[in-house]
């Protein structure tokens, strides 16, 4: 009798744990998702529209630098949803003048057009890849304009500080095939800016670590101002300086067009 | 024949002088004008160290090549100065080349690009000389009316150098419903072919040596109109065009087409109605680009010196794969009117055009080494004419100044009449290093 009633409470104990469980984790996975999406707007939607003066060093194993220096403006067309992006490039000398538009979509592929001034040339070009570097860079597509937080699966594995500052640590699984396997981000449990990221290659080995550098409340948005993107295995690495940020400057929506490819705003890209 | 083409060369370098000194003396009025303004203003000056050395492979030069297998050899320096200062509704742009010619052996000056810029809110003028590009054709042009330099192309001249300005008045209107962009040119500006003194060109008639060759005088009658409306529409970027001017390649004009004892060329009256369309689409970008050559001198098709008029298309696909790989896809064709009219007149010198002419063309492009490595292959192919040019490409940047390009062009056709089997015997290498400053 006893050992029916002790075989009773521990097949209850079992089945509450198994039902249990899959509830805890859900949780978890429900409570990573939600920080993820609110270190996305945090990190990507900044403002109602946002101008910068982006200064990238692209710096390889042997210390040799080359020098990516534009201008950025952005603006979301809502928190969360479609943005619109415009570049222009100051140097290197030979792509000096040339402009870059992006309708980002969340849901589909980008629609990007270039413009080369030494032939007058508007040009769309194919924006199916956004796992392609952006201007030789170690940043992708995806790194410069942000990930859906649906297209993963998160879980918070646990919660640390980080140079001295509280964050969640949520471990990411691509739910479709992508270039890495799993990314690990650091997220500052006060501003919910990305600290860190590793991401991790299809041998599931460490290949790129994103750090931010510097964080600056600018118009009381906290802003990653200078941020490094390496590449462990080829020691290649990116170092990305964000001068003269600028929000909510009413940027109008007609500047994302042809007419301001062609004819770069001499108000915004200064 | 040497004789006419350079008496034709000075007086195109006459007009072109004139138009050089003009957009100096804009650049200068307009630095002057604006020169209280300067200290705060926008003034940038740069370009670029070039050499530039193309090698035809087989030493089959054709009997008027003036250095052997050389047909392209350069020493280049680029200047661009732009001067657009904060809150003034005028700016100006000047983009100068100057160069040593091997093949010429001479020095020479070459203006790319002057003009002066007006910019209100809802319009904009431009006017001066300036390179225009329209359609969505990869190197298949069909609204794209503007003059182009064939010669440079075949010889694997860095891209820029296939496109020439035009010396004319831009001006554009902005609205929502729809943007404008209408050009007037005054001065005609033909394409520039392959030349005997560098290429091997097929020639119907090698044993007329009396040729002359007549341009559009630059009257007002003669001015061509060049009218682009477009806008962004679900997704798509749509374009209308309309071009009434003068085809850019010359027709012939023979005492007797079956055998001629005097031959002029002169440039055919065209008006060009089109439209393209762009959209992303089927994981990656579809392109559609349409165009009625309506050959004004020639309705009826019966004059063999001057092309009928013509239906011209294009559909062009573009795709992106991991790892900096870009692939693109193109049919082009051109579908001749009055083709019985063709047949029926056309001389037995003359090579025969299939009624629908048609080409594949293949563009693959994969970048490496953190996008420092370029590998690229054009290619065209024509089915009816069965002749095809080949484009690969190397291009390194050393540094973020210093970029090195090798590239072969190979042309091939079973017939030595068709417009690239014509170059088969002039496939070449080209080297290219340029430092930008």
């Amino acid at each position: 009798m006893k050992v029916i009633k002790v075989l009773l409470i521990i097949g209850l104990i079992a089945a509450a744990f198994l039902k249990l469980g899959p509830v805890l984790a859900a949780e978890n996975n429900f409570t990573a998702e939600k920080i993820i999406a609110k270190s996305r707007l945090a990190f990507y939607y900044t403002g109602k529209d946002m101008k910068a003066k982006v200064f990238m060093e692209l710096i390889n194993k042997g210390g040799r630098k080359r020098i990516r220096d534009l201008v950025m403006l952005r603006k979301n067309e809502q928190k969360g949803g479609n943005q619109k992006y415009f570049m222009y490039f100051y140097k290197p000398a030979d792509v000096r003048g040339i402009t870059f538009m992006v309708y980002k979509y969340p849901d589909r592929d980008d629609d990007r057009w270039l413009f080369i001034p030494a032939i007058n040339l508007v040009k769309r070009i194919a924006a199916n890849d956004k796992y392609s570097s952006f201007v030789g860079s170690d940043f992708t597509y995806e790194d410069i304009s942000g990930r859906k937080p649906t297209e993963d699966t998160h879980t918070l594995l646990r919660q640390e500080k980080l140079n001295g500052k509280e964050s969640f640590v949520i471990e990411s699984i691509p739910k479709k095939t992508s270039v890495y396997t799993k990314r690990i981000s650091w997220i500052d449990k006060k501003t919910y800016l990305p600290l860190k990221e590793e991401f991790y290659d299809k041998q599931n080995e460490l290949y790129r670590v994103f750090e931010a550098l510097v964080i600056k409340d600018i118009d009381g948005f906290p802003t990653v101002t200078g941020r490094v993107m390496r590449n462990v295995k080829t020691g290649h690495r990116t170092e990305v300086t964000l001068r003269a940020v600028q929000y909510n400057l009413g940027i109008e929506d007609n500047l994302f067009s042809e007419r301001y490819l062609r004819r770069p705003p001499l108000k915004w890209i200064r | 024949m040497d004789k006419v083409n350079s008496e034709d060369r000075s007086q195109k370098t006459e007009v072109r002088k004139i138009s050089y000194l003009l957009s100096l003396i804009f650049l200068l009025l307009s630095v002057f004008c604006l020169l209280p303004s300067a200290f705060a203003g926008e003034l940038s000056l740069q370009g670029f160290f070039q050499t530039d050395y193309s090698l035809r492979f087989s030493d089959n030069n054709p009997p008027q090549a003036k250095k052997g297998n050389l047909l392209w050899g350069e020493e280049r320096v680029e200047l661009k100065g732009s001067f657009y200062p904060p809150k003034s509704k005028i700016g100006a742009f000047i983009k100068s080349d100057f160069y040593h010619d091997w093949v010429e052996t001479e020095f020479k000056a070459d203006l790319r690009e002057g003009y002066l810029d007006f910019t209100g809110d809802k319009f904009a003028l431009r006017m001066g000389r300036q390179i225009i590009t329209w359609g969505v054709g990869d190197l298949l042009f069909i609204n794209d009316v503007f003059p182009k330099d064939w010669q440079a192309f075949y010889s694997g001249r860095p891209l820029e150098y296939l496109k020439i300005g035009v010396d004319s008045l831009k001006v554009e209107v902005y609205s929502d419903l729809v943007s404008i962009e209408a050009v007037a040119i005054p001065f005609f500006e033909p394409d520039a072919l392959p030349s005997p003194g560098r290429f091997h060109s097929f020639d119907p008639y090698p044993a007329v040596t009396n040729r002359a060759t007549g341009k559009p005088g630059s009257t007002f009658h003669n001015t061509e109109y060049a009218l682009r409306l477009y806008r962004y529409i679900g997704d798509f970027d749509v374009s209308v065009y309309a071009y009434k001017g003068f085809f850019r390649t010359p027709g012939m004009k023979a005492d007797n087409f079956n055998s001629p004892s005097t031959i002029s060329y002169f440039y055919p009256k065209l008006v060009v109605y089109g439209m393209s369309a762009q959209k992303s689409a089927l994981g990656g970008v579809v392109s559609a680009e349409y165009g009625y050559y309506d050959s004004r001198d020639d309705r009826e098709g019966s004059n063999p010196g001057i092309d009928n008029s013509q239906s011209k298309f294009l559909i062009g696909y573009q795709k992106a794969f991991p790892g900096d790989f870009t692939l693109g896809l193109q049919y082009y064709g051109e579908l001749m009117y009055e083709y019985r009219q063709y047949e029926d007149n056309l001389p037995s010198a003359f090579g025969k055009r299939q009624q629908l002419h048609q080409y594949l063309a293949l563009r693959l492009t994969k970048l490496l080494k953190y996008q420092t490595l370029k590998l690229s292959l054009f290619s065209l192919y024509s089915p009816d004419a069965e002749d095809f040019l080949l484009m690969p490409e190397v291009s390194y940047n050393f540094t973020d100044n210093l970029q090195a390009m090798l590239g072969v062009n190979i042309f091939g056709g079973s017939n030595p009449n068709t417009a690239l089997g014509q170059h088969k015997k002039d496939d070449n290498v080209q080297v290219t290093v340029r430092y930008s400053f």
